[in-house]
């Protein structure tokens, strides 16, 4: 026993080093996460004690439920719509920002400045440029004689004008991110290639994209993890309305767990959008990070 | 094979400081031209601005027979290798190398063919598939120096090339850019702060100094007849002695330093001008005393270093403010105290003016011939 003891003295002291790390990880993450597992078993009373255990009815129940397909539907399309456009658009400022000019710390600062501003803050301002009778949008559009939208009321519209604004508020960080990226690549590599003559877009497709593949991964990856855990601007701007076109994984879990109080439904979402996640990033990993030069 | 004029040119960031000014000099077709000077004298500023790659904002620069001032780089004909080698880190030595010719729409075969034939010729054949990563610093500089071989241009530029090489592989590099240089006959404008490079690789070394230029010319007749104590200083090592010096009318003898009173011959004294000077004398032309030293050649000094490096010595002792450095061939024997006879020629001294540095006397011609006769004889 004492030999084991003795033997372990390298293992123990690990453990101590990683003990508060243990200690917060345990709180914050592994018990979260094992008992939202535990839960999507069972029916659970008003307080989320679990009552009875079902095994995988609450999971076979969300398969042929209607309103969660919907609400996978529109959570993907929500990913379509708002990461690609997202990116570009961050990359084609970043682009510009990138540009050596006079006075361009004033448009990084613009571009980058919506990291600075909350999710429901910068919602609330949407909802007001949404607004059909009072929004910037629709004065917009009848100055030129277009016809009136509505904007968050019309299903057609609601998830568009939603991704709209959350391009708009990720826009500054993925800004921010690609714009470093930018900024790593030695600058000998462009005084180089000008000597051999190449133009702007050979450039950017031979050196930028490639030199910038490692920032682009990281951003993709971040977003689509983002854009798949969307709640804040939903439940300011549509509240999941209407007809249901708004309501993504995230905002439905939150009214099935604290509107209907069924928080093993709404851990079987849970879990059921935690492997959804696992199995995009892990696809990600496999397929695009081969293109991926890192230095 | 191009000539590369540079007609007053000047450079400023500013618009009021130049920090190059007057740069008037003409590299001819196939030279091997040198640029040298301390770090911050923008050499490299204006090997950029031949390049196009900073603007030139005064003067006229001509490549060939054209004014080149507002061609772009790639208009300029030639091809630049870069401190860092500037490879592309995501490409293969084979793409790296053709870059160039792919922007220019080669076909891909020929591309393969002129980079293995480049290859070829630098000893890369077995890397061309390797990423620059995957290759040692001599490797990468050579990749470098393909990339601009490949180009074919007439002109070649390079910006310290070797000062992330070690001292060995640097002194193997020398030779092998001289070497393809001398094949290729390309004219070649080479930016070093190392002036063992400078004097072993130009055709023609020019020496700049805070923007200016101080002295362009053949590297021995700069070892030798050093404009001023700027360049008598920078190249050699040991650099020159320098010591402030007055004409001692009366004695017809030049007092270094208020210390070495050094004859003057008749002939010569009429030439010294009577304000301070500045003499200067290589430290291989301080010898040891011999039985057939005049006495008044020699001088007294108290060793404060000595350096033995095998084949010769190198002590040094102070004048005046200044410290001086003795070099004598094979190895001597001396310590630190030693109170040491010098001996000290009028004609290897050079003496520069005090107030404007130019240079007025010049050594004698110190070179040796290789007379077939004697050995006959």
């Amino acid at each position: 026993m004492s030999t084991f003891w003795r033997k372990s003295v390298d293992a123990r002291t690990a453990v101590l080093y990683l003990l508060p790390s243990i200690i917060l990880f345990s709180v914050f993450i592994f018990y979260p996460m094992f008992r939202t597992i535990y839960l999507s078993f069972f029916l659970t009373d008003q307080n989320g004690n679990a009552a009875i255990n079902v095994g995988f009815e609450n999971y076979q129940y969300l398969l042929s439920s209607s309103e969660f397909i919907n609400s996978t539907k529109a959570t993907v399309l929500f990913v379509l719509y708002t990461v690609p456009i997202g990116i570009v658009l961050a990359l084609f400022f970043a682009l510009l920002a990138n540009e050596k000019l006079k006075g361009i710390g004033f448009f990084r600062t613009m571009y980058s400045s919506t990291m600075g501003i909350s999710v429901a803050a910068s919602s609330v301002i949407w909802l007001f440029m949404f607004n059909p009778s009072i929004g910037m949008f629709n004065r917009l559009l009848s100055v030129f004689s277009l016809p009136q939208i509505q904007w968050l009321l019309d299903p057609e519209w609601a998830l568009l004008s939603v991704a709209i604004s959350t391009i708009w508020m990720n826009l500054g960080f993925s800004f921010l991110i690609i714009l470093g990226g930018l900024q790593n690549i030695d600058e000998h590599l462009y005084e180089s290639s000008r000597i051999d003559g190449a133009g702007y877009f050979y450039r950017l497709r031979r050196i930028t994209l490639p030199m910038l593949s490692p920032t682009l991964f990281f951003i993709i990856t971040i977003s689509l993890i983002n854009a798949f855990q969307t709640f804040g601007q939903i439940d300011i701007l549509t509240k999941g309305g209407p007809s249901q076109s708004t309501n993504l994984i995230v905002y439905s879990i939150y009214r099935e767990a604290f509107i209907n109080y069924q928080f093993g439904t709404a851990s079987a979402q849970a879990v059921v959008l935690f492997v959804i996640i696992l199995i995009v990033t892990i696809l990600q990993f496999k397929l695009v990070e081969k293109k991926v030069h890192y230095q | 094979m191009k000539r590369v004029e540079l007609i007053d040119v000047s450079k400023s960031y500013d618009k009021q400081v130049d920090v190059i000014s007057n740069i008037n000099v003409t590299i001819e077709p196939g030279e091997f031209f040198v640029l040298v000077g301390p770090s911050g004298c923008g050499k490299s500023t204006m090997l950029r601005m031949i390049a196009g790659l900073e603007e030139i904002t005064g003067g006229t620069l001509k490549i060939g027979d054209k004014v080149a001032n507002n061609l772009t780089p790639d208009k300029r004909d030639l091809s630049m290798v870069f401190q860092n080698y500037a490879l592309y880190p995501h490409l293969s030595v084979q793409q790296n190398i053709t870059f160039g010719l792919d922007v220019k729409r080669m076909k891909k075969e020929e591309q393969r063919r002129k980079a293995k034939e480049v290859a070829a010729m630098l000893g890369l054949s077995d890397y061309l598939d390797r990423k620059p990563r995957e290759l040692s610093g001599g490797q990468r500089q050579r990749v470098a120096l393909a990339r601009s071989i490949v180009s074919e241009t007439p002109i070649c530029l390079m910006d310290e090339p070797l000062s992330n090489l070690d001292a060995k592989l640097r002194a193997h590099m020398r030779s092998e850019i001289r070497r393809i240089q001398r094949q290729l006959g390309i004219t070649m404008i080479y930016v070093t702060h190392d002036q063992v490079e400078a004097m072993t690789m130009g055709d023609r070394i020019m020496i700049l100094h805070e923007g200016k230029i101080q002295q362009v010319g053949k590297p021995i007749d700069i070892y030798n007849y050093p404009a001023n104590p700027f360049v008598a200083t920078f190249i050699g090592s040991p650099p020159m002695n320098l010591a402030k010096a007055e004409f001692d009318k009366a004695t017809s003898e030049l007092v270094l330093g208020g210390e070495i009173r050094l004859p003057v011959p008749m002939d010569e004294s009429g030439k010294l001008p009577t304000t301070t000077m500045t003499v200067g004398i290589r430290p291989e032309n301080l010898y040891p005393v011999t039985p057939e030293t005049k006495a008044e050649d020699i001088f007294h000094t108290t060793v404060t270093n000595v350096e033995i490096l095998g084949n010769e010595t190198v002590f040094s002792f102070t004048i005046g403010e200044e410290e001086w450095m003795a070099k004598w061939s094979g190895q001597w024997h001396i310590d630190i105290g030693d109170q040491l006879p010098v001996r000290m020629e009028f004609e290897s001294i050079s003496i520069f003016d005090g107030q404007s540095g130019e240079l007025l006397k010049r050594t004698v011609d110190h070179g040796n011939y290789v007379t077939t006769k004697e050995v006959q004889a």
